[in-house]
């Protein structure tokens, strides 16, 4: 130990901390500033960016020492005495915060940048901020924000705020209000599972699976419990309750006993007084392994003569769509297009690393046995903690933390029952947080898809049928495949009328990372196909694709591939007719020109997505809303809200029905013993149906106000009106909190819940609604290959989506944008490659996400076409701006090219080998590349 | 994870050689920390007992000229590269290279030694250093001594010196007279790992007509384990017209000599033989006409 000098925002600190500590280290704990955020501690994700004598660095590979005697900034000192720094500022009025686990290092990034650079161009901003990066937003927003905050530093005005143009507020639906919670997110005051310490808490580490597929023979853990400070090691013999658990299907291992089925798969965890003692035990666990042969695709998954992945064979599920007469339907087809497709195994890459915390029974005034965990599922979760643990969900707390990025992939069980377990046996709070790297080996991912598919239209441009094939890779166990496969599978169609279609989809077993729920939800793989065949329909038969869509486009009135008549709320049309126009230059459309080595291309992608869970699987949400006595509503429900802004919709629905000011709202989610049951956050249904559960409660709760207020005031309800938080009568007027007093005094509690049933759907082959609503989307993408290199990029995407209507346009808008550029990172950067069962990427260095110099610049349309059950009128948003950027930017790049591209992520190198050879299609991929 | 124990910050170079002989091969020479700290993470070195820091040797961290040499320190940054005018002025290549090394934040510490020991077959800066025909300055052994930079490397990852011993001070080049110019450019792709699929970094003069190449440097990697020359295009260049028949002349005649590898989820050997001619012609475009217009970079 050598005393260390430091300056950390303006304070001077001599510590006496040891020589190895990174600076991220020394700030988060032994200072306990824990504004500043870890990703992935390769230098890689930027959020850990702090400034060192102003220049920024990342923290979590600056070694301590190397600060000596510098002034270091973190997010917690820029803000002066309560003053926001306009940075700070200019983010949360641009929209420019979701989840907020990066927004610490992007706003210390930009904060330098305009010390260096007061008057930042996009250029400089999209150096600076390169390797500082965001999961949620797609950037736009922080471009803005960014150049406000530098012109109001400049002396000048803020920019005005880009938001999209709605069709017609109510009193606060519809309007931009400032996130929940938002001013925590961009001062570092806001706690993620990490940033919770409890006395006496132990370290957890796990030990996974080397190997794909593998006979356990024998765990020796004696020397890992001699090693000092462990205090417990634990396997599957210290399984309480049932060694399995599952979201669908119980099938996964809490650990495993007798085989491992994928690298990544739990054998034992330890609980230690360090995360270094924890990990120098996990290497001490002497694991006996009998190498199995491994499934690794698919389609050979589907061989009769393949191992067998779990004992019951590798088909997870066939699920088939059938409608009208296929053989009918391709007789009657003028052009027939057969393709086939492959998309590759997506990482979520939330920023947030997965952690979670037990605390036993007991200890810190913790009343029952309580995990906290940033879940999008806490409910869910309670009850597979209690399986496991063989006791009943009521002895469990399930305490949701801020969530940093979800994106559906944290539906699954991570560390929950582990560190139940071991809080339990040790009885001391544990946490185990997930290093990056085991982040990306562990967790489910997006099924890689591959999909064969044939599309019939006449010559009059009528689509006529469809057939597909559809394997789907499902890793090592279920998780959501069934309900993921399934929606790949309806919406195998696209958004058209089909009246004749037959698809085919199976769910394999594979001895790779399991695969599960990923925005999107498995129509992103079958719209990447769908669209591009379109698009070479429409080029046989010589019609606009865009014409071509509009002819076949669902319309009111029309039945889906699933036998559903579509009654309301089909905006696709308008979203069609929106792009055509935003793409056309001066009146007219160039769909592709040439400028020096330089190809440019526009291309077309139409989407639709269900809202809720659908077929026939009961939809509820229960909220409650309770009323205070200073004038403050808090309402409560255990739906997640993992950067997407459920929080501030919940609070503008509930201010809505009360005509209350927002402010005046709190929303407290995910804890099971304080909110109720909101249901998984998952199937972009929250805003539907916990939207309409709070709405439902605020106005039970409002009426119980009006009779107790018509009551004691003597005046008849009807002439009772709230505005702004008061209670308006005969000239006069009382406070809430009135109300509330006189609600107590005479016994009624001023509190009130609503159990929200959304529309009954029917399952899958049964015909009827088989969903409740559906959002739709049209994208165009313009793109410039450079044909000397083939690199390949995304000027600009022209969106337009149907909402049904927009609660908060400009948080809807950042659910477009960071939706836009994901799904562009799908197509031209991200693939998670696995050799053989062994995951190659398993690093972040290895998994390119976008950053902001990939960012398009994006122009987002909205279409409200209400839809009568929902909340204002409002569907689901959180995953259709994900599901044609895909297919559009893939087109647009044929369009530039003369080349198709049917496998992504779109290989430049196979790209440019095709436009020199005249090869006119793409069927490899940069893992292809070997 | 706790990947090294004791970490020194000397203020002299006599200092920090010290420290590497008491630890006898237990301590290493750390710069930016952003290959090597990387590294011990991922388990593909030990953890070392202690991390000799060489930023805080002043003469480590200069840049100047000195004579009608330029001088860079080993320790200075990519960052300090790119704003440096002397650098701007005479090797606009290194400047360009550095400039595009990972993001601002790795770029404000990690240095252009480190990239050098580091010796990957194409490290952006380090390719710009070889176009400049540069000399590296090391103690070695204990002796001190400028080195041609090719020399500096040995095979992929590994260079003349052995950083738990010996030191890498800095690097000179030449001060090119007359029309003189540089230029780089690389091709990445977006995927995967951020090393470049091909990077290219020229250094020319031409006469006093600005028409006929009278030096040529150029430096295409990765095209073989170490970060070599392309003496065979530079041979076929040099006294001619600096022209775009002549370069394509050059390039055709010479190419076969020329065989990249295909790497994994990198590039295959046929783009990349398709890219080299793309980024001659590009470079040595723009140094053309950077020597042209009098302004040396
Ligand atoms: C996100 C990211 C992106 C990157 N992108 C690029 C890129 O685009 N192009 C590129 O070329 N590189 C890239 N790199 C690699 C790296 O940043 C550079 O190679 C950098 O120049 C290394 O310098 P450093 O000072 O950080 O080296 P260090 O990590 O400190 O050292 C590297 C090696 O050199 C030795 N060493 C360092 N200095 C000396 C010395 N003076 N004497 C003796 N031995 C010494 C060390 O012991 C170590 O073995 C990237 C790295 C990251 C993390
Ligand atoms: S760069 Fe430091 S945590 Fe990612
Ligand atoms: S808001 Fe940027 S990662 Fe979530």
């Amino acid at each position: 130990m050598t005393e260390l000098i430091l300056t950390v925002n303006h304070q001077h600190f001599s510590l006496d901390v040891p020589e190895s500590r990174t600076l991220a280290e020394v700030l988060r704990l032994d200072l306990g500033l824990t504004g500043t955020k870890i990703g992935c501690e390769e230098a890689e994700c930027g959020i850990c960016t702090v400034l060192v004598d102003g220049i920024p660095v990342d923290s979590c590979l600056f070694p301590a020492f190397k600060g000596y005697g510098k002034h270091i900034l973190t997010i917690e000192g820029l803000a002066q005495n309560g003053h926001l720094h306009p940075v700070q500022d200019n983010f949360i009025k641009h929209g420019a915060v979701q989840c907020g686990f990066c927004s610490p290092g992007l706003i210390m990034t930009s904060v330098a940048l305009i010390d260096a650079c007061p008057n930042p161009t996009d250029g400089d901003i999209k150096t600076a901020l390169k390797d500082t990066y965001c999961r949620c937003t797609g950037y736009s927003s922080v471009i803005q924000a960014i150049k406000s905050a530098a012109s109001e530093m400049r002396g000048k005005a803020a920019l005005p705020v880009n938001e999209p143009v709605v069709e017609d507020t109510e009193r606060i639906v519809g309007k931009s209000v400032p996130p929940y919670e938002v001013r925590d997110k961009v001062t570092g005051k806001a706690r993620y599972t990490d940033d919770y310490v409890f006395p006496n808490m132990l370290f957890a580490r796990t030990l996974r699976s080397r190997y794909p597929h593998a006979r356990i023979v024998n765990i020796d853990t004696s020397a890992a419990e001699k090693l000092g400070g462990v205090h417990a090691v634990l396997t599957y013999k210290d399984v309480p309750g049932e060694n399995l658990h599952g979201l669908v299907r119980r099938d996964w291992p809490v650990l495993c006993e007798d085989v491992v089925r994928y690298v990544g798969d739990a054998v034992a965890i330890v609980a230690a007084d360090t995360p270094e003692i924890a990990a120098k035990a996990i290497a001490l666990i002497d694991v006996e392994y009998d190498p199995l042969p491994v499934v690794s695709d698919p389609e050979y998954a589907h061989d009769p003569n393949a191992p067998h992945v779990h004992p019951g064979g590798n088909l997870l599920k066939h699920i088939k769509v059938r409608h009208g007469d296929i053989e009918k339907g391709f007789a009657e087809a003028d052009v027939i297009v057969e393709r086939e497709y492959r998309t590759p195994i997506v990482e979520h890459a939330f920023l947030e690393p997965e952690c979670a915390i037990g605390v036993p029974e007991g200890v810190e005034g913790h009343d029952k046995l309580t995990v906290y965990v940033g879940s999008q599922i806490p409910y869910q979760d309670r009850e597979q903690i209690a399986q496991a643990m063989g006791i009943v969900p009521d002895q469990i707390r399930v305490r949701g933390t801020l969530i940093g990025g979800g994106f559906g992939g944290k539906e699954d069980i991570a560390g929950q029952i582990h560190v139940a377990m071991l809080a339990r046996v040790t009885g001391r709070p544990v946490k185990m947080l997930y290093t990056r790297q085991e982040s990306l080996i562990f967790h489910p991912k997006r099924h890689a898809t591959i999909i064969r598919i044939k599309t019939g239209a006449k010559r009059s441009g009528e689509l006529v049928a469809v057939q597909a094939e559809l394997y789907g890779d499902a890793g090592a166990y279920a998780s959501l495949s069934d309900k993921v496969m399934t929606r790949a599978t309806t919406h195998a169609t696209g958004p058209y009328v089909v009246p004749n279609a037959k698809i085919d989809c199976y769910a394999m077993y594979t001895n790779n990372p399991p695969a599960g729920a990923f925005r999107g939800f498995g129509v992103t793989q079958s719209a990447f196909a769908v669209e591009q065949n379109m698009d070479i329909l429409a080029e046989q038969i010589g019609i606009d694709p865009m014409e071509f869509r509009r002819r076949n486009a669902q319309r009111v009135g029309s039945i889906t591939a699933t036998g559903q008549e579509l009654r309301e709320s089909v905006g696709l049309v308008q979203t069609l007719d929106h792009v055509y126009d935003d793409m056309r230059q001066n009146g007219t459309l160039q769909w592709s020109w040439r400028d020096g080595h330089k190809a440019y291309g526009w291309g077309v992608g139409s989407a639709y997505k269900n809202t809720g869970l659908g077929g026939g699987a009961p939809d509820k949400a229960i909220a409650e809303v309770e009323a205070f006595e200073d004038g403050s509503v808090e309402v409560r429900t255990s739906s997640a809200d993992m950067g997407q802004g459920l929080a501030h919709v919940l609070a503008q629905c509930v201010a809505e029905e009360f005509t209350l000011p927002y402010e005046r709202v709190r929303v407290l989610l995910s804890d099971t013993d304080l909110t109720p049951d909101g249901g998984p956050t998952t199937a972009s249904r929250q805003t539907f149906v916990s939207g309409n559960a709070a709405r439902l409660a605020a106005s039970t709760l409002r009426e119980a106000f009006t009779r107790t207020a018509a009551e004691h005031l003597d005046y008849p309800p009807s002439e009772l009106r709230y505005e702004e938080g008061l209670l308006h009568y005969n000239g006069d007027h009382v406070e809430f909190g009135d109300i509330v007093r006189w609600m107590k005094a005479s016994g009624i509690m001023p509190k009130a819940r609503h159990e929200y049933w959304a529309p009954q759907t029917r399952p899958l082959g049964e015909g009827g609604d088989m969903h409740f609503a559906f959002s739709y989307a049209t994208q165009a993408a313009l793109v410039e290959v450079d044909i000397e290199t083939g690199e390949v990029h995304v000027l600009k995407v022209v969106s337009s989506t149907d909402v049904g209507r927009a609660i908060n346009p400009l948080s809807l808008q950042g659910q477009i944008e960071g939706g836009i550029v994901m799904a562009l990172g799908n197509t031209i950067s991200e693939a998670f490659i696995v050799e053989d069962g062994i995951p190659w990427t398993s690093t972040l260095s290895r998994y390119k996400m976008p950053s902001i110099k990939h960012t398009p610049e994006i122009i987002t349309r909205l279409v409200e076409d209400r839809v009568s059950s929902g909340p204002y009128g409002a569907k689901g948003v959180g995953e259709i701006p994900s599901i044609c950027t895909a297919p559009a930017i893939s087109n647009a790049v044929y369009n530039a090219t003369g080349v198709r591209i049917y496998s992504i992520p779109i290989d430049q190198d196979a790209l440019l080998r095709a436009i020199k050879n005249g090869h006119e299609e793409v069927h490899t991929t940069w893992s292809d590349v070997r | 994870m706790k990947v090294w124990n004791r970490y020194h910050t000397p203020s002299t170079i006599d200092e920090a050689l010290q420290l590497l002989a008491d630890y006898n091969g237990a301590a290493r020479v750390v710069a930016g920390g952003t290959d090597l700290l990387i590294e011990l993470r991922e388990g593909a070195r030990p953890p070392q007992e202690a991390l000799v820091d060489i930023t805080f040797i002043p003469e480590l961290i200069s840049v100047h000229q000195s004579n009608d040499h330029v001088l860079i320190g080993a320790a200075v940054t990519h960052d300090q590269i790119t704003k440096s005018p002397l650098l701007n002025n005479h090797a606009r290549c290194l400047v360009e290279s550095c400039g595009v090394v990972g993001g601002p934040q790795v770029r404000n510490v990690g240095t252009i030694g480190g990239n050098v020991a580091h010796a990957l077959p194409a490290g952006d800066g380090t390719i710009s250093l070889v176009a400049l025909d540069s000399e590296a300055e090391i103690i070695l052994s204990g002796e001190r001594q400028w080195v041609p930079i090719a020399d500096m490397f040995v095979g992929p990852g590994k260079s003349l010196i052995d950083p738990t011993r010996d030191l890498l001070l800095g690097f000179r080049f030449k001060v090119q007279a007359g029309k003189s110019a540089s230029a780089f450019e690389r091709i990445m792709r977006p995927q995967g790992v951020a090393l470049p699929i091909m990077g290219c970094a020229v250094s020319i003069t031409l006469d006093d007509s600005s028409t006929i190449f009278e030096q040529v440097r150029i430096c295409v990697a990765p095209t073989g384990p170490v970060p070599s020359r392309l003496s065979e295009i530079e041979d076929v260049l040099l006294g001619q017209e600096a022209s775009e028949e002549r370069i394509e002349a050059a390039i055709s005649s010479a190419y076969d000599t020329v065989r990249p590898r295909t790497s994994k989820y990198r590039a295959t050997a046929d783009y990349r033989r398709e890219v080299i001619p793309v980024l001659l012609r590009r470079t040595l475009h723009t140094a053309i006409s950077r020597a042209r217009q009098g302004h040396r970079d």
